[in-house]
């Protein structure tokens, strides 16, 4: 006999609680949800077929663009295999500008995060708060690399861009004001009581699971997992720098905020240990166009947890093989486990408190010619001609909104 | 002042030669790269035996991905193990182009699941004893037998539209 509380709920691709397309198919039982598939690959673009395509120096900025918010994550993960490979030791001095980039992407990262949950939990106020102090982390990092995102500073044998005196100075400004910051917003998680009640007991998901399902970053540390990559397979200067791995046990959403907001009190920490102890002397070595065989596993720990690269050298100047696994893909597992039981209403704050980023799951897609003339390349007026033609043979037509509004004006 | 690097280089050593020592026929294929990185070549008939042993006697518990690609005559697959987030083994292996087929390793990682379903789609490599489910990450309209990680696949080669559908 069917249960007419029964039913099937499709989400996605493209839906308003989705920042990013993806697609869920939830059973429920009147509001509780009893089971819950994923289907991912809405942002496949071919970036590891792409990169056997390109030169080693070509795919850093292929991987670089893997994903926007943490760009440097992918592009050092990379660069950290392909420098193995061939052998490379990077100067001192590269090897901390490197971690400052990766502490402000992660604060960056976080306090985004931070905004969204708020958002998620329909307490904007707190996104407003967040995402304004963002700015400041935002700022300091076009200052030094001269970009809001793809900061673009690695290269292979080092980093492309010097910290000036003057720039470690706005750091350090920039550090102090977020630090205030962020105490008041842990304040908040530990008083605020709509926070505080709305976060827990949502989401949750067991050490057992998370050890189980393979769950990383912030979403494994808030189920007891004291992981951390920048801690157990230390990279650029982390060996040299002082840091807790935060964990909390509470298991849910409300403990990933926990996690997250701890963090971000340990990286401001660090940028000032980086800034102390920046040693002098050059930034970059010369690096070989070719690259010998050879393999190697490169792994570091980007704000949403551990990101994996793979990459196999033939002795040629392409490699023969990129293989990514972003931290979503390891955490979007454990997220079908943790909706299973909730509500429906739960749904975006759980989905948002992994921090997913599909870009960075669905690496690849490949380029389809639409036309033969036309190559590869399409341009913005013919991505626009499509798009009014496609509407028109869908039976919409904007050209006489178009003109209405052209006449107003 | 080495001290601690010391220590832990003796920790994969001893992975090393603990793996010799069970499987006799692992002698010399088992490589310590550097600190924290161990590689390790097994035949396709000997890779159940070792891959259980790894997992379970020697807490390799943890799954970082499956990695897949066409090496010429065959398709290499190699698995990504750590131990307590520190040790990372990769484990490789071979499998041949007629037909080829790997055992799902879902019982033992159950988030091996998707790393397994991207090996069928990109490379084309059945994996048996898979659960049914959605495919990924290429589109549902995909052309069949069009495995964009096998090297002979261009993407201009490829001419169908998938987008409109």
């Amino acid at each position: 006999m069917h249960d007419p509380r029964d039913v099937q709920v499709p989400i996605g691709p493209q839906h308003p609680a989705l920042k990013e397309p993806e697609s869920f198919l939830i059973s429920l039982h009147g509001e509780k949800i009893t089971d819950a598939t994923i289907k991912l690959g809405y942002n496949h673009r071919g970036i590891e077929k792409g990169c056997e395509e390109r030169s080693y120096i070509r795919d850093l900025y292929l991987v670089e663009r893997i994903c926007g918010i943490c760009s440097h994550s992918h592009s050092t993960c990379f660069v950290q295999a392909v420098e193995e490979i061939a052998g490379l030791e990077i100067p001192p001095r590269a090897k901390y500008i490197r971690t400052l980039i990766s502490e402000l992407e992660r604060i960056h990262s976080h306090l985004l995060w931070l905004g969204v949950a708020g958002h998620e939990v329909g307490f904007d106020t707190l996104l407003m708060y967040t995402w304004r102090d963002r700015e400041v982390v935002m700022d300091v990092l076009a200052l030094i690399s001269g970009n809001r995102v793809n900061y673009s500073m690695n290269t292979i044998g080092g980093v492309r861009r010097d910290i000036t005196p003057k720039q470690k100075e706005e750091v350090l400004k920039a550090t102090g004001i977020l630090e205030e910051r962020t105490k008041y917003y842990i304040w908040l998680a530990q008083n605020e009581s709509t926070l505080l009640e709305r976060l827990s007991k949502v989401g949750t998901l067991s050490r057992d699971d998370a050890e189980r399902l393979g769950a990383v970053g912030p979403t494994a540390r808030a189920s007891g997992i004291a992981h951390d990559v920048r801690k157990d397979d230390p990279y650029a200067a982390y060996a040299e720098l002082d840091f807790k791995v935060i964990t909390a046990n509470q298991c849910d959403v409300y403990g990933r905020t926990l996690v997250r907001l701890g963090e971000l009190m340990e990286s401001y920490s660090m940028v000032r240990q980086i800034m102390q102890k920046l040693p002098d002397g050059p930034i970059s070595i010369k690096a070989p166009r070719k690259i010998p065989a050879g393999q190697a596993v490169s792994r570091y720990e980007a704000p949403r947890g551990e990101d994996f690269h793979y990459v196999r050298s033939n002795g040629t100047d392409k490699p023969d093989r990129v293989k990514v696994r972003a931290p979503t893909l390891a955490n979007i597992q454990a997220v079908a486990k943790m909706l299973e039981g909730g509500y429906l209403a739960d749904l975006p704050i759980v989905i948002a408190a992994i921090d997913p980023c599909f870009s960075c799951t669905d690496r690849l897609i490949s380029l389809r010619q639409t036309d033969a003339q036309s190559k590869n390349t399409a341009t913005w007026e013919s991505l626009r001609l499509k798009g009014i033609e496609w509407y028109k043979s869908k039976g919409i037509d904007f050209s006489s909104l178009n003109k209405k509004l052209a006449e107003s004006l | 002042m080495q001290n601690p690097e010391v220590r832990k280089m003796t920790e994969e050593e001893k992975i090393k030669q603990e793996l010799e020592e069970k499987f006799s026929y692992l002698k010399d294929t088992v490589v310590v790269k550097r600190s924290r990185r161990i590689f390790a070549n097994l035949s396709p008939e000997k890779f159940d035996e070792v891959f259980a042993y790894v997992v379970k006697q020697m807490r390799f518990n943890a799954l970082c991905t499956i990695t897949g690609m066409d090496s010429g005559d065959t398709f290499t697959i190699m698995y990504h193990l750590n131990r307590e987030s520190r040790i990372v083994l990769t484990i490789e292996t071979s499998v041949s182009k007629n037909n080829p087929a790997i055992k799902t390793i879902t019982p033992i990682f159950p988030n091996a699941d998707i790393y397994e379903r991207e090996i069928m789609d990109l490379l084309g490599i059945q994996v048996e004893g898979l659960p049914a489910g959605r495919r990924y990450p290429l589109p549902d309209n995909w052309p069949k037998n069009e495995h964009p990680l096998r090297k002979d696949w261009k993407a201009s080669a490829s001419g169908k539209e998938t987008q409109n559908a």
